[in-house]
């Protein structure tokens, strides 16, 4: 500036000058603030962080390894690799020929050998059923051969010439399959390359599947015919008879789904006090069989989801000014018409929030079917427990579990599409 | 407000009806919460009506038995490692959250709560599954750090809801007095979001403190928490002694929720 020649002093040079200065004032103070909102940014990044990755770590990859579990299996191309390689041309029609059947010999003494015969025949029966029995003894036959060739052994045991028995073994050696999936909607593929179901003998998922939905669509019906008229009454009366009542509803969604699950336990045996009140009450002549049974079973999760219907039904409906009911009477509407066409479309997205809630919720249950619930009336939690604790087929637990998590995730995505994720948390 | 200005007798009947329905529904919440308690200071061993005579038999054996006083142990051991990371890390996250700037919020909330969405039983079995590789199968550490995805949720949900009445003028007003970062977060933030955070770790604990899904896959048999042992005694041979550790856990949540929600309705109206 102190450089500046009278002759500069001309107002637009001046302005000019001016202007430049505040452009390289205004780039300079407008970096610092970006690079402040940066820092921001990454402070605020590196709070959440370390949940973030102790999410990742404790439940993302957890179920994400679970999830791969039902498309991609290993075992058999593993345990059979010779055989996987005797087959990587065949086309699947009719009989891959002698090479393969004595590529599979090999394998099973190999598999012997190593002692995986038993995990083998195991996996083998997991693709087609029947199939441990003839792998056991077709290796006790290779063990004990004396001298007769193997190919002339596999083809003594009829299993291994039979239809249906390759393309089996053939599929079982990709290490991606949609074996599982489609086993868990009792589905597979034909001879031809196309899907069909499975003969009714061996179908078991679609009606534990329906038999969920069913559970789960009375324990949503149920939960709102007791919890409309509740929730619409607390709404209605004074503050602090609406304190009173909303603890009632509060103190058994506040005790653990355990803890109310054992208390039904009691309450449903042959002479617990449901039995007592239905006698006393003159329903049926004889003590019910409540315990292990699919009644039970909706009763007890029926009071564990009542609350979860109710509340968000009662966070909408005490919004509602009793003054628009007021006003649609002194309209000249009857009380009816006034519930139905003024009170009822305010008070729908609780309804539709509280039902969802329910619904979904359901879909998972595990505890109470396991305790309360009979053989037939096992959810499909139940059955993805079953298949890691008893069976140890872990590939079918995650092909259901996938399934499971499908239709979960789809009711939120609706859920949170017609009424917002922020619905989602209660009171 | 129930009925209309000129109530008809129609009218009538139906609130009528409608509060005797409300009564029954009321009965139906209440008395099957509320049947364990009389039945666990029952003196017999079975779980009919009139009771026997009044004793605390069941409680010596619940808190009297090895069985159940290290099921109890346990449960402590992992409900407060469980509360203190959920709470730790949930509060930070919250914080973060709370930053309008913060990048991709609409992602990660969802991301964030996504443990109360999926059905308890895949974490279980996914939990099993990879922590078996890892080592942490059978371990404390494996529960707790199970347990704190499922409770971490509720810290960030209810700290974050008291964060929203929480004016970050506040901070910049103690930076500017001199204060480190650090220092105006235990000095100025930490004290208003107090109850949220309490709140928050009330939540934590007795998500962990009733869980029961992922511990039956997750714990060896010397891991075995209190509700473990309860669902293992209802599916062998159901004893009273269950009643008593059912009103004794009953108890504990009821009281804590309370707690937690005076506390986070007195977090969300925080002056300021």
């Amino acid at each position: 500036m102190s450089a500046l020649q009278p002759s500069d002093l001309d107002r637009p040079a001046l302005a000019r000058g001016r202007s430049a200065a505040a452009d390289t004032d205004l780039k300079s103070v407008s970096a610092a603030l970006r690079r402040a909102e940066f820092g921001d940014r990454l402070r605020s990044l590196a709070l959440a962080a370390p949940l973030l990755v102790l999410l990742a770590l404790s439940f993302g990859i957890p179920i994400v390894l679970l999830l791969s579990r039902a498309v991609y299996d290993p075992t058999i191309a593993e345990a059979l690799p010779k055989t996987t390689a005797a087959l990587a041309d065949w086309n699947g029609q009719g009989q891959p020929g002698d090479a393969a059947l004595a590529a599979l010999a090999a394998d099973l003494s190999d598999n012997q050998a190593k002692g995986t015969a038993y995990e083998l025949a195991k996996s083998i029966n997991a693709r087609l059923p029947g199939a441990r029995s003839q792998v056991l003894k077709t290796v006790r036959k290779l063990e004990n051969a004396g001298g007769q060739p193997p190919l002339d052994i596999m083809k003594s045991v009829p299993f291994w010439t039979a239809p249906g028995t390759w393309p089996a073994i053939a599929s079982g050696t990709h290490r991606l399959t949609s074996f599982y999936l489609l086993s868990a909607l009792d589905l597979r593929w034909n001879a031809d390359g196309g899907i069909e179901r499975v003969p009714p003998e061996q179908a078991i998922f679609l009606q534990v599947f329906m038999r969920t939905f069913f559970v789960a669509a009375a324990v949503t019906l149920a939960t709102l015919l007791l919890g409309f008229p509740l929730a619409y009454l607390i709404s209605s009366v004074p503050k602090g008879l609406a304190a009173i009542l909303i603890v009632a509803v509060l103190l058994p969604f506040w005790t653990s789904i355990l803890v109310r699950t054992a208390a039904w336990t009691v309450l449903l045996q042959k002479f617990g006090l449901v039995n007592d009140l239905l006698l006393w009450l003159g329903v049926g002549s004889d003590r019910l069989d409540l315990m292990y049974s699919r009644m039970g079973l909706i009763i007890a999760m029926t009071h564990i989801q009542l609350p979860f219907t109710l509340l968000p039904i009662y966070s909408v409906m005490r919004t509602i000014q009793p003054s628009q009911m007021k006003a649609a009477y002194s309209l000249g509407a009857r009380p009816f018409t006034a519930f139905r066409r003024v009170y009822l479309p305010q008070v729908f997205p609780g309804v539709m929030a509280g039902c969802l809630l329910t619904f979904i919720l359901c879909l998972g249950y595990y505890i109470t079917p396991a305790l309360i619930g009979g053989a037939s009336d096992q959810l499909i939690s139940n059955f993805i427990a079953n298949y890691v604790n008893v069976e140890l087929n872990w590939e079918m637990a995650a092909a259901l579990s996938f399934i499971l998590l499908v239709f979960t995730l789809a009711l939120f995505g609706i859920f949170a599409r017609i009424l917002g994720f922020d619905r989602l948390k209660l009171v | 407000m129930l009925l209309s200005p000129y109530p008809t007798a129609g009218e009538r009947i139906r609130i009528t009806l409608l509060w005797i329905w409300c009564g029954l529904v009321i009965l139906f919440l209440l008395v099957p919460i509320l049947i364990p308690v009389p039945l666990s200071f029952n003196s017999g061993a079975f779980f009919i009506f009139p009771l026997e005579g009044i004793s605390t038999r069941w409680y010596e054996v619940v808190l009297g038995t090895q069985r159940w006083q290290s099921a109890i142990g346990n449960s402590l051991i992992v409900a407060f490692g469980t509360t203190f990371i959920a709470t730790v890390l949930g509060t930070l996250t919250a914080i973060a959250l709370s930053d309008e700037k913060f990048p991709g919020r609409r992602i990660v909330m969802p991301l964030l709560l996504s443990p109360l969405i999926v059905p308890v039983v895949i974490t279980a079995v996914g939990s099993y599954l990879f922590y078996a590789r890892i080592g942490l199968a059978s371990t404390y550490a494996g529960i707790i750090l199970a347990h704190t995805a499922l409770a971490s949720p509720f810290v960030v949900v209810t700290v974050a809801a008291s964060l929203t009445g929480f004016d970050r003028n506040l901070m910049r007003a103690a930076a500017i007095s001199g204060a480190k970062p650090l220092t105006a977060f235990f000095r100025v933030m930490l004290p208003l979001i107090l109850p949220g955070v309490l709140s928050g770790a009330a939540f934590a604990f007795v998500t962990s403190f009733d869980e029961v899904v992922v511990v039956q896959f997750l714990a060896s048999a010397s891991q075995r928490t209190m509700p473990l042992e309860m669902f293992i005694g209802l599916r062998e041979k159901l004893s009273p002694a269950i009643t008593a550790a059912a009103t004794l856990m009953m108890a504990l949540s009821i009281l804590l929720l309370l707690v937690a929600n005076i506390l986070s309705r007195r977090g969300r109206k925080a002056p300021v």
